[in-house]
């Protein structure tokens, strides 16, 4: 079983390999995302009911919650990325990790706007120096380093072991992100969905909350994909398999 | 895995520990002034710093608010279920503000020992739950176990 992962885990590193999987992957995944967000979008913002307290401004948790899972799921990939550069320097792990950064700042923007859009009316003011905000605010800032690192050095292979020792040290920021709304008192509610005990959502909510959790993933694969597909292109481009590639 | 790798990875692991001790001391270090804000319990332990301003944060007790004179002027009683702390506000208050609810007010303490707040932030729980299935749990009278253990 274990040799039959490595084997598999190697085929995939090999960049004509990647590149051609991920292209037939591409159009089921679209398509797949499609219906996930349609259904989730239906479901959250037309059959679920209105929250108790919060009435209908409730309903920016299905973009805001699963863009904030995205922020801490895509980092946690680059880091795991950046060790893969630095132990087994593949090359498919260079790419993928800084392919990654952009979507992830991305996630991680939409959700500091949208939690700010929502604080005003519910909260009383867009934003607070609190620990949950501030800690996702650094989480931007690590995304935009990565990328400025990146683009800083002009030797790609050195600019992504740089990349990925950036990485991972920002890892640390992760569990605190996570954790702060337990650790200190925090204007930012705790967690709904991931705590031990049973969610504190209702049903009702917590499907469509989860296609579009779902959804936002794919979407990340998607995009992922495609970047890849793209950096792989231009990094091999004068390897054969890319002329025959544009010869045929 | 080639020795070279292996000592790529452990020195990757202690690199990953020796920044996360790191940061958890500047933490444990910074650790009040990441509090948001104090508790009644805290103010009236005297942890709250005096002559300055601060944040307090609580539940408001049910029956408390209280308008006095015309203006904007709020009174109510905070608690966390152990002290209660009077508080004093005049301004607009956020749409969640009601009572039983969790608030956050900044301001500072008076001489009396009430609280003369300059901003009051509301602060929601972690539930969802449409209004019919919260009127059905009232009637039943079980809150939800969350509700109860952190009011705020």
């Amino acid at each position: 079983m274990f040799k039959w992962f490595t084997k598999w885990f190697h085929r995939l590193g090999s960049p004509p390999h990647f590149y051609r999987i991920a292209g037939l992957w591409l159009p089921w995944l679209s398509g797949l995302f499609g219906i996930l967000v349609i259904a989730g979008l239906y479901g959250g913002l037309v059959l679920a009911p209105p929250d108790y307290q919060q009435g209908e401004s409730y309903r920016i948790i299905f973009v805001h919650v699963p863009a904030a899972w995205m922020s801490l799921f895509i980092y946690m990939v680059m880091a795991f990325c950046g060790v893969v550069v630095l132990v087994w320097r593949m090359k498919l792990a260079e790419i993928v990790l800084i392919s990654a950064a952009p979507v992830g700042a991305s996630f991680t923007f939409l959700a500091l706007v949208t939690g700010s859009l929502w604080g005003k009316p519910m909260w009383g003011t867009y934003w607070v120096w609190d620990a949950r905000l501030t800690s996702e605010l650094i989480l931007l800032f690590l995304y935009l380093g990565v990328i400025g690192l990146y683009g800083a050095i002009d030797d790609k292979r050195v600019a992504a072991r740089a990349v990925a020792t950036l990485a991972i040290v920002g890892v640390v920021n992760i569990p605190i992100i996570h954790y702060s709304v337990e650790w200190w008192n925090s204007l930012h509610q705790g967690p709904t969905v991931t705590k031990f005990d049973k969610p504190s959502i209702h049903w009702s909510m917590l499907i469509p909350l989860l296609l579009m959790a779902l959804a936002f993933k794919l979407y990340f694969i998607i995009s992922l994909f495609q970047r890849v597909r793209a950096e792989l292109l231009h990094r091999e481009r004068n390897s054969r398999w890319v002329e025959e590639l544009i010869r045929s | 895995m080639t020795p070279a790798r292996k000592k790529r990875l452990s020195l990757i692991l202690l690199m990953i520990i020796g920044v996360a001790v790191g940061v958890g001391f500047a933490l444990q270090s910074l650790n009040e002034n990441i509090m948001f804000f104090f508790s009644p319990a805290d103010i009236e332990a005297g942890k709250a710093p005096p002559n300055k301003d601060f944040r307090v944060g609580g539940v408001v007790v049910d029956g408390s608010v209280s308008r006095p004179g015309e203006g904007l002027t709020v009174e109510f009683d905070l608690t966390d279920n152990q002290s209660v702390v009077k508080v004093k506000y005049t301004g607009i208050l956020p749409d969640l503000f009601r009572e039983g609810q969790g608030i956050i007010a900044n301001g500072r303490l008076n001489r009396e020992g009430h609280f003369i707040a300059q901003e009051v932030l509301a602060k929601h729980d972690e539930n969802y739950m449409p209004p019919e299935v919260m009127e059905a749990m009232k009637k039943s009278g079980q809150a939800m176990p969350s509700m109860k253990k952190n009011g705020i």
